[in-house]
């Protein structure tokens, strides 16, 4: 149990700084994901916590107590990585519990410990085997299992599910989900699926080239995204942007008091609104047209693609029965103003 | 790794698979007619040996030859030589080994001022042969005092580039993130070394092993300087040390059963480290 403070922590690698003066709170028993596209800077983030990489200025602090100095075992942490990082030579038994050999624990409660973790993660009959002869979910147990014996103070996660197929992916992010929930550990947990932080985080960390760009419950980020790049990265189909000429043309009429919000902006205004947010007809304050280029029937959704007269995407989403108009027909789209997101030039919500 | 097959990889019948052995049966007879003869010479008396047509088929001196050259030998006795050679190898092998895993482990897992510059001293040493050195290297071990002993067989032969940068190209694709699992885990850096790069690591020393065994094993040009006490000769310099020189006659039987006996300890060593070599090669994984 622990709480766990990054502090302004900058990373520099040789002359390039990756990541540019982070601060996140973590609460005890809290579950945190970190996501954002590959290169932003969110494995470095976790790596400094867990010791693997030094870091450069700021301060990572676990449980109260600085331990930017400190090695990785020194910190009271387990951590579960993408390739599972299974020692190959060992069997499930050893794999899970070489750290507890390591700190001089009695045979007796590693033989408990390795076997309760074993029961909770359906191990149990898997305990002679070597890593090979496991499947990918089982290795990704092991791998949790491995972390969960040391009853660490805080858990980190780095990616532990891209290796997997799509099906168990979605069944091993319930299981973290409902273990991390059980055994109540500090969790950071780093991907860059956006599902996946949805689905898991009590409260998640969107990440941009080295920058924490929001943090906060994932429908309030959802629903309030404050930078443009939020918006983009988290929802699928993505948020639909759309650069803003005058505050009315033809092909976008927005109501008054939004024009108000952006007359008295400061540059060009981008436009954000939320696919499921657009309907097919005039109803909405918001209104916007364009063609329709093509549509993607999901079953219970159909994912409709229109393309503005300035060439900008559209993407709205409708109920999977509903009638729709022809390709290549002009459409009306509309959506209820409260819906619509203004960004500035610097890609910050303007309120 | 690839797993051995069980059988070929496509099962062959008929014509090709008889002309593919006869060939092969062939190769055999050719490489071993004159271990063949060698054995034959080594079972039969002087007299027979020396009359021509030479004997193709063994004779009833086997027990005489033998027991005279692992007893008495010619210069010294061949068990004694036997012993030095196989210390000398021993030495070598695991010598060289135990060197050059630490040395690669520094390398690969270590961020140490002059890192690069070690290895490349390391990786030059590569182009010479201890020929090349044989004269300092000597002038060396004489001024320590090790002519005559086994220190003095076994240490001028104990670094070795090839084996350490084998190492350093295994260490390399052993994955980072098992490093940093055995960080977290709490292994410190020796422990991680003992605990999982040497076991992983098994089927390279058992390769690596044989290659260097066998190396030891036929060292010729170095102990011929190193030892001239004949109860420090090691075998395969000794066989030629049996020549006589003048007007001696050769006591080719005895002769013959030297480098029997030379040549058993190589193939024990290939035989019996094949079959962990090849147990290390389907256990193994990455």
């Amino acid at each position: 149990m622990a709480t766990i403070r990054i502090d302004n922590v900058k990373k520099r690698f040789g002359q390039t700084e990756v990541i540019h003066g982070v601060d996140i709170d973590i609460n005890d028993g809290e579950f945190i994901v970190i996501v954002g596209p590959s290169g932003c800077g969110k494995s470095t983030l976790l790596r400094m916590v867990a010791g693997l990489e030094t870091v450069t200025s700021g301060e990572v602090q676990i449980h109260g107590k600085r331990v930017n100095e400190l090695e990785p075992m020194d910190r009271n942490i387990a951590m579960v990585f993408q390739n599972y990082a299974l020692y190959p030579h060992m069997s499930v038994f050893d794999n899970m519990a070489y750290g507890l050999k390591i700190a001089g624990t009695a045979k007796a409660e590693i033989a408990e410990r390795v076997d309760k973790a074993a029961q909770m993660l359906q191990l149990g009959d898997y305990l002679d085997r070597k890593p090979r002869q496991l499947s990918g979910g089982q290795r990704q147990r092991v791998a949790m299992g491995r972390a969960i014996v040391r009853k660490p103070a805080v858990f980190l996660f780095d990616e532990p599910l891209s290796n997997l197929d799509a099906k168990l992916r979605v069944q091993m992010r319930l299981e973290i989900k409902a273990l991390q929930r059980d055994l109540g550990i500090t969790s950071l947990y780093v991907t860059h699926d956006q599902v996946e932080a949805m689905t898991l985080a009590d409260r998640m960390v969107v990440m941009n080239a080295g920058v924490a760009e929001q943090i906060g419950a994932p429908m309030d980020v959802y629903q309030d995204p404050r930078t443009m790049f939020v918006g983009g990265f988290i929802g699928s189909p993505p948020m639909n942007f759309l650069q803003l000429r005058q505050a009315s043309d033809d092909s976008m009429r927005l109501p008054p008091q939004i024009a108000d919000r952006i007359e008295k902006a400061e540059g060009p205004v981008t436009v954000g609104v939320r696919p499921e947010h657009l309907s097919l007809d005039a109803n909405g304050e918001a209104r916007f047209s364009g063609r329709l280029r093509y549509v993607e029937p999901l079953g219970a959704e159909t994912l409709v693609h229109l393309v503005t007269e300035g060439g900008e995407q559209i993407t709205v989403r409708q109920d999977g029965i509903a009638q729709l108009p022809e390709a290549g027909s002009q459409c009306v789209m509309s959506s209820a103003a409260e819906h619509i997101c203004l960004f500035g030039k610097d890609g910050a919500r303007i309120d | 790794m690839a797993r051995l097959p069980e059988s070929g990889m496509v099962e062959k019948r008929g014509a090709g698979l008889w002309l593919t052995h006869l060939g092969l049966i062939a190769g055999v007879l050719v490489i071993v007619f004159p271990i063949w003869l060698a054995f034959v010479a080594s079972t039969v008396s002087q007299p027979e040996i020396v009359r021509p047509p030479m004997p193709l088929w063994p004779g009833d001196q086997f027990f005489e030859n033998y027991s005279k050259a692992l007893v008495s030998g010619i210069n010294a006795p061949v068990a004694r030589m036997l012993f030095n050679s196989a210390v000398m190898a021993f030495g070598i092998a695991i010598g060289k080994i135990v060197i050059s895993i630490l040395s690669a482990f520094a390398i690969v897992y270590f961020r140490f001022p002059g890192r690069n510059l070690f290895f490349w001293l390391i990786f030059l040493t590569l182009m010479l042969p201890v020929e090349v050195r044989i004269v300092p290297t000597y002038e060396v071990a004489a001024n320590f005092g090790m002519l005559n002993s086994y220190s003095g067989l076994i240490f001028p032969l104990i670094a070795s580039a090839t084996a350490t940068f084998l190492f350093r190209q295994f260490f390399m694709t052993v994955p980072d993130e098992l490093a940093e699992a055995a960080r977290v885990d709490g292994a410190r850096p020796m422990r991680f070394f003992w605990d999982i790069l040497l076991p992983m690591s098994r089927t390279n020393i058992a390769a690596l092993f044989v290659i260097l065994f066998i190396y030891g094993w036929n060292q010729y040009l170095w102990p011929l300087l190193i030892t001239t006490d004949p109860s420090m000769n090691t075998i395969v310099m000794g066989i030629k040390q049996m020549f006589p020189s003048g007007d001696d006659i050769a006591d080719w039987p005895v002769i013959m059963a030297t480098s029997i006996l030379a040549m058993l300890p190589p193939v024990v060593v290939v035989i019996s480290m094949q079959k962990l070599f090849i147990r290390g090669l389907v256990d193994s994984e990455k």
